[in-house]
């Protein structure tokens, strides 16, 4: 795709975030659409494409009232949003549509309206994992960790740092669950999940959602936000099946997703001045930073351990706080996006002064899929 | 009611062999006739070449400790800690698995230990192939 041609004009989280038990999940993305599309300054008949994940779109169009002209379910788990601006992007150069509205929202916590997940038993997961005593990600996201520590000399005191830095981060902002400061010590003493993952190294359960508006950088000028342009973007997916990956040593789904953007961009990892890797569990930065080749797998460790992730580091990593102690509703590559998209703006609660390029990084499943998304607010 | 009980794989066509085999006390897998792939998941064609002609055979049961959580939560049907592996088999493919019969720790539960299968049988219909540390 070329570069800068489409932009975001409208972002918005849900008005709560956190554990929200008064609100069914089809609302909670109607009411981060609204935000968005008031953020963006229009009306909801203004929008002509559509793309969210898990819900179909003719759930959410029906009940926003929107008549689309292009739908996107791509379903890959938590970067499908990721997906969905690429493919949002797509359609909107190929004259599908003007006005791209994306949605996610998830009833994590509370459960309300929330649309089930199942494993069917003559699934391949079903006959081939279930059975083993898995339960959810926490079990199953964890497996490759020991491998890829020793492989790449990684101390479990190195990975513990990410928790603690983006705890750092979480408390410079308001909206985040999670705020109060961590050690390592806290980290390691924390109760133990799924060897060698514990508590404060797994994301969060909660409430919320987000949404996006994508059309014509020509367009977005005319728009009362700060457009944020399209620079490159990357997807690819793996398998289902944690234990089917091609190497526990990293991920090939992040190696085509991550490249294949920073191809598209035309930029060097030197000029990238913040940074976002999907952290459903503390091991995700690590394999984000080595698989998109900000540095080699082995340094990874070190390079959070020294702080180069932290306020007023050298690379800001997930300054939000991330999944680990912002939010985690369940497909978190939307808030991500987010955070990317107010980083741009420059109205994030923690600023990364003349930010210019972003990089959005998602994973889904369990290393099943990617999305990779790259920001500027330059054209 | 009944207590919730272990999960049961339920065999399809295409990996009824598989299921069979471990039934009879035969870890089984597949391998390309055309490109000598082996592989797993069991399906009726090579994910390397696409080949349509295939053949089940009977492997060693022998591999190593490729990676593993030691899973501390409830599940139904298993008393935590358990460990919940993956294993690389000598013939090349991994699968999903427990190791039983050892203190369920990362002492005893060291990687690229050796392991070897151990046919355990759940209830009438269903056996899991699950693996031991090797012996010697």
């Amino acid at each position: 795709m070329r570069r800068n041609q489409v932009a975001v004009v409208g972002a918005a989280e849900t008005t709560k975030l956190g554990v929200i038990p008064d609100v069914s999940q089809i609302q909670l993305h109607a009411d981060a659409a609204l935000n968005a599309i008031a953020d963006a300054g229009l009306t909801i008949k203004d929008i002509d494409g559509f793309a969210t994940a898990v819900e179909q779109p003719q759930q959410i169009c029906h009940y926003l009232g929107i008549t689309p002209t292009w739908v996107d379910n791509t379903s890959v788990g938590g970067c499908s949003f990721m997906i969905h601006v690429r493919h949002a992007a797509a359609a909107i150069e190929a004259g599908l549509c003007k006005t791209v509205l994306i949605t996610h929202a998830e009833s994590g916590k509370s459960n309300i309206g929330r649309t089930p997940r199942g494993v069917a038993p003559d699934s391949l997961n079903g006959q081939f994992e279930l059975p083993y005593g898995v339960a959810g990600p926490p079990s199953m996201f964890t497996i490759p960790v020991l491998r890829y520590l020793k492989t790449h000399g990684i101390t479990q005191e190195q990975m513990a740092m990410v928790s603690v830095v983006q705890r750092e981060w979480a408390g410079k902002n308001p909206r985040a669950t999670m705020k109060d400061p961590i050690t390592v010590a806290d980290v390691l003493n924390s109760r133990m999940i799924a060897y060698p993952m514990r508590i404060l190294q797994c994301c969060l359960v909660t409430d919320g959602g987000g949404a996006l508006i994508l059309t014509s950088a020509d367009r977005a000028k005319d728009f009362k936000t700060k457009p944020v342009y399209i620079l490159g973007t990357g997807e690819s997916v793996e398998t289902p099946m944690v234990s089917q990956m091609e190497t526990f040593n990293s991920s090939r789904a992040f190696k085509v997703a991550g490249p294949l953007a920073f191809q598209e961009a035309g930029i060097t990892h030197k000029d990238v001045n913040h940074l976002m890797i999907y952290d459903a569990f503390a091991h995700l930065p690590l394999y984000g930073l080595g698989d998109l080749g900000f540095m080699p797998h082995e340094e990874t460790g070190k390079f959070i351990a020294d702080g180069n992730t932290r306020p007023g580091g050298k690379l800001p990593l997930n300054t939000n706080g991330g999944g680990l102690s912002y939010m985690h509703s369940g497909m978190y590559g939307m808030y991500a996006l987010q955070e990317s998209v107010r980083q741009m703006r420059g109205t994030a609660a923690a600023q990364v002064p003349n930010a210019k390029i972003s990089v959005c990084h998602g994973v889904g499943g369990m290393f099943a899929a990617s999305g990779t998304v790259i920001f500027t607010n330059q054209r | 009611m009944p207590e919730p009980q272990r999960a049961r794989p339920k065999a399809t066509p295409e990996t009824k062999d598989f299921w069979d085999g471990v039934q009879a006390g035969e870890l089984r897998l597949q391998k390309c006739n055309k490109c000598s792939k082996t592989y797993f998941p069991p399906r009726p064609f090579c994910p390397g070449c696409g080949h349509r002609e295939v053949t089940s055979f009977k492997a060693s049961g022998k591999g190593f400790l490729y990676s593993y959580v030691i899973h501390h939560r409830p599940v139904p049907g298993f008393t935590p800690p358990y460990s919940i592996a993956v294993v690389e088999l000598e013939e090349g493919p991994r699968m999903m698995t427990n190791i039983v019969d050892c203190p369920q720790t990362p002492e005893a539960l060291q990687l690229d230990m050796k392991v070897q299968v151990k046919f355990e049988k759940i209830d009438d219909k269903t056996t899991l192939p699950l693996f031991v540390p090797a012996k010697g």
